[in-house]
């Protein structure tokens, strides 16, 4: 039994800090907070220079042939220095997908420019009345002639305004069950009739509406089979396993601002006990959503898509993140409610922002019921709820 | 990153399973009680060489870590199993490396005193009124008392053997180290307890959590298996998940042990504190999932309920675990005596 990364990870995660410290500045962090779009173009072609789009992939496609550890390590470091990293890991969601059921044209004419670091791919899943019960889409691609015609709206729609393509769940049957009448495509977000507008949201984060209106893409944007979109939308939800969710990287910067000697000379907050019990407490809980997280990345590297393992890490990690930073505001007061833009030095501003965002955590990418109902039917064995 | 079990801890493991499937039964957990310590298993423990199993083989012990350790923990955990395995190993583990010779203590019961000695009274510890030999901090001394076993526990809510010791009425009484030494030495045994406790309050928890799942999918309320129903199978989502997450976290802390790691203090108190919430809470669930049959004596999940209360309070109180947690990792608060 061995609970560390590694060497090779260890060596590679100094290689990602290194490069982190000279290409992630505090005006990103700044602009990235200020503007609520998290991406970076700048950030993410240097990232690309270095071949760390997709460096899990294989040398022979373009990528580094990195270990899923390795992949860990690159991805705590991304998360510890704040990157804005929405862009790529919505991108690599659906270039992991093209990679293993996209055409031989479609893996050449896209792959390519999201390893090189020009797009973005945005997620076209949700919908105003399908979320959780996201098989219930109700935008159409109908067809005409060798093309289709899409009609529909998409919500939530991350990056769209950044994005080369949408990478839409669109319904081509309605007569059958409605996991069997989906069908993705592949459609760029310059075709006629596609226009978007924005959502405020809470955490600050910008998404979109996306409309569909009469927008006609030729059979070549298919990606699958016709009416086996529900297939090919499961692939890309399995490989996404490497990036860490918990309450890790707040808790650091939370215990290092109050372990600093404030500049009036007053005493540390550390040193207030019960500031100490909901830091330990903390600490604590970020230790477990880790394991949970390696856990899962483990499973995974040993040939099983670790389905159970990777609800159990998605629903610790995100509810410990919301409890977390509840009792950490509890235990500061006032200080933690002030806004004020990132400034890398006060604790105002960063947990106010981060429990405008939290809730994010426990909705994205599967609701924690969702993740319940997966660990207590294939985990447990209980039987399915309704 | 690997977490396969070594092949010999797996064989280890399946060795103590077996033999708790025969002779750990909850009937013969109940008829322990209320004593909370059955002769019959501690006998099958000697037969195996539980005392000095964890004592490193250069003091002539089985040399068995602290990882393979937490496994058999949460085996004994699971099973309820009324012989104090985790006091035995951990109190043989000190003594014989404050230079007690193995063969003496390979056929004895000993437990240590979690808590220092106060006015010549080590109160409610743990293993105490079935132990031979117990280990106590008393003043700045650190010493092996032989003492003759009460067999009568003081009654409490988790029909464990606890009694309390007095420094004056032993048969003998060997000093095993002094001043820094002394401290540093119950300090590095209260670290394995809380590994070992933590395993086995794991292995309650999910004992615990079987009894409640099994019963979730049987019972049958308004037409359906209860289990159907989210507010009873979600909380157990909830539940397993901590308890994979404590399961992870005591091995973590007994890896790190192992390798002398600077972490392992601070993750030993990690683990025994969520193991410790995770139980009952899992247990609660469990319990609260069988309704009124769950307030029945008759069935086991009160066996479990009952247990994941009390076997973490012998040490002390839980906030005080969490203090002690915080001094570990942030140092000594300012201005704190």
């Amino acid at each position: 039994m061995d609970f560390s990364l590694g060497a090779q990870a260890e060596q590679f995660r100094l290689e990602v800090r290194q490069f982190l410290e000279a290409h992630m500045t505090e005006e990103i962090r700044r602009e990235a907070w200020r503007t609520g779009t998290l991406h970076n173009w700048e950030l993410h072609r240097a990232l690309a220079q270095r071949g760390w789009i997709a460096p899990q992939w294989p040398v022979e496609m373009g990528g580094q042939g990195r270990t899923d550890f390795e992949m860990v390590a690159m991805n705590e470091e991304l998360a510890a220095a704040g990157v804005p990293n929405d862009g790529r890991s919505t991108t690599m969601l659906v270039v992991e997908t093209l990679r293993v059921v996209g055409t031989p044209d479609q893996q050449r004419d896209i792959i390519p420019r999201v390893l090189g670091g020009d797009i973005l791919i945005c997620l076209g899943y949700s919908e105003p009345d399908s979320g959780s019960d996201v098989a219930a889409a109700k935008t159409t691609a109908a067809r005409s002639g060798s093309d289709w015609v899409i009609n529909g709206q998409k919500m939530f729609t991350t990056l769209a305004h950044e994005s080369a393509y949408c990478f839409l769940l669109a319904r081509t049957d309605s007569t059958v069950a409605k996991h069997r009448g989906l069908t993705m495509f592949l459609v760029p977000m310059d075709a006629p009739g596609v226009t978007f507008t924005p959502i405020e949201t809470l955490g600050g984060q910008l998404v979109n509406v996306t409309f569909f209106s009469d927008v006609t893409v030729p059979d070549s944007a298919r990606v699958g089979d016709v009416n086996g979109g529900w297939d090919v939308m499961t692939v890309g939800l399995a490989v996404e396993r490497t990036s860490p969710i918990g309450p890790g990287p707040l808790l650091d910067q939370v215990v290092g601002w109050a372990s600093a000697q404030p500049s009036d000379g007053g005493s540390r907050r550390i040193d207030a006990p019960h500031v100490r019990s909901a830091l330990a407490n903390a600490a604590i809980e970020a230790e477990v959503a880790r394991l949970l997280f390696y856990k899962s990345v483990w499973v995974g590297t040993r040939g099983a898509p670790p389905v159970v393992e990777g609800s159990m890490s998605k629903l610790f990690g995100s509810e410990a993140y919301n409890r977390v930073l509840a009792d950490i505001i509890d235990s500061i007061g006032p200080e933690a409610i002030v806004s004020s833009p990132p400034n890398g030095t006060s604790v105002g501003g960063e947990l106010e922002h981060a429990f405008r965002y939290a809730p994010f955590y426990t909705i994205a990418g599967g609701v924690s019921e969702i993740q319940r109902e997966i660990i207590a039917t294939r985990g447990l064995g209980l039987p399915r709820s309704r | 990153m690997d977490l396969t079990p070594a092949a010999e801890v797996v064989e280890l493991r399946s060795t103590f399973a077996r033999l708790l499937d025969n002779v750990s039964s909850p009937e013969r957990v109940r008829a322990a009680e209320p004593l909370g310590f059955d002769a019959d298993l501690w006998r099958r423990f000697l037969s195996i060489g539980v005392p000095t199993l964890g004592v490193s083989e250069d003091l002539g012990g089985h040399g068995a870590n602290l990882l393979a350790l937490c496994d058999i923990a949460e085996v004994c955990g699971r099973h309820l199993a009324a012989a104090p395995f985790v006091e035995s190993i951990v109190a043989s583990r000190l003594v014989a490396s404050r230079g007690v010779a193995s063969d003496s203590i390979d056929r004895a019961l000993l437990t240590l005193a979690l808590r220092p000695v106060v006015d010549g009274t080590a109160r409610l510890v743990p293993a105490g009124a079935v132990a031979q030999g117990i280990a106590v901090l008393d003043d700045d001394e650190l010493a092996l008392l032989d003492v003759e076993p009460s067999m009568t526990a003081i009654a409490n809510l988790g029909s464990m053997p606890l009694a309390d010791v007095s420094v004056r009425r032993t048969t003998g009484r060997r000093v095993l180290a002094s001043g820094p030494e002394a401290y540093g030495a119950f300090e590095t045994a209260k670290t394995e307890w809380r590994v070992l406790t933590a395993a086995s309050l794991v292995g309650l928890a999910d004992g615990a959590m079987q009894l409640g799942v099994e019963y979730a999918k049987s019972r049958h309320q308004f037409g359906v298996p209860i289990g159907s129903f989210q507010a009873v199978s979600q909380p157990f989502a909830d539940h397993a998940t901590a308890v994979e997450g404590a399961r992870l976290l005591a091995l973590r802390a007994a890896w790190a042990a192992d390798r002398n790691d600077p972490t392992s203090r601070s993750l030993a108190s990690m683990a025994f504190i969520f193991a410790a919430r995770t139980a009952q809470r899992a247990a609660a669930h469990a319990l609260h999932v069988h309704g009124g049959y769950g307030f029945m004596l008759e069935y086991d999940v009160q066996l479990f309920f009952r247990r994941a209360k009390a076997w973490p309070a012998v040490i002390g109180d839980l906030p005080g675990e969490v203090d002690c947690l915080a001094t570990v990792m942030f140092g000594p608060a300012a201005g704190a005596a």
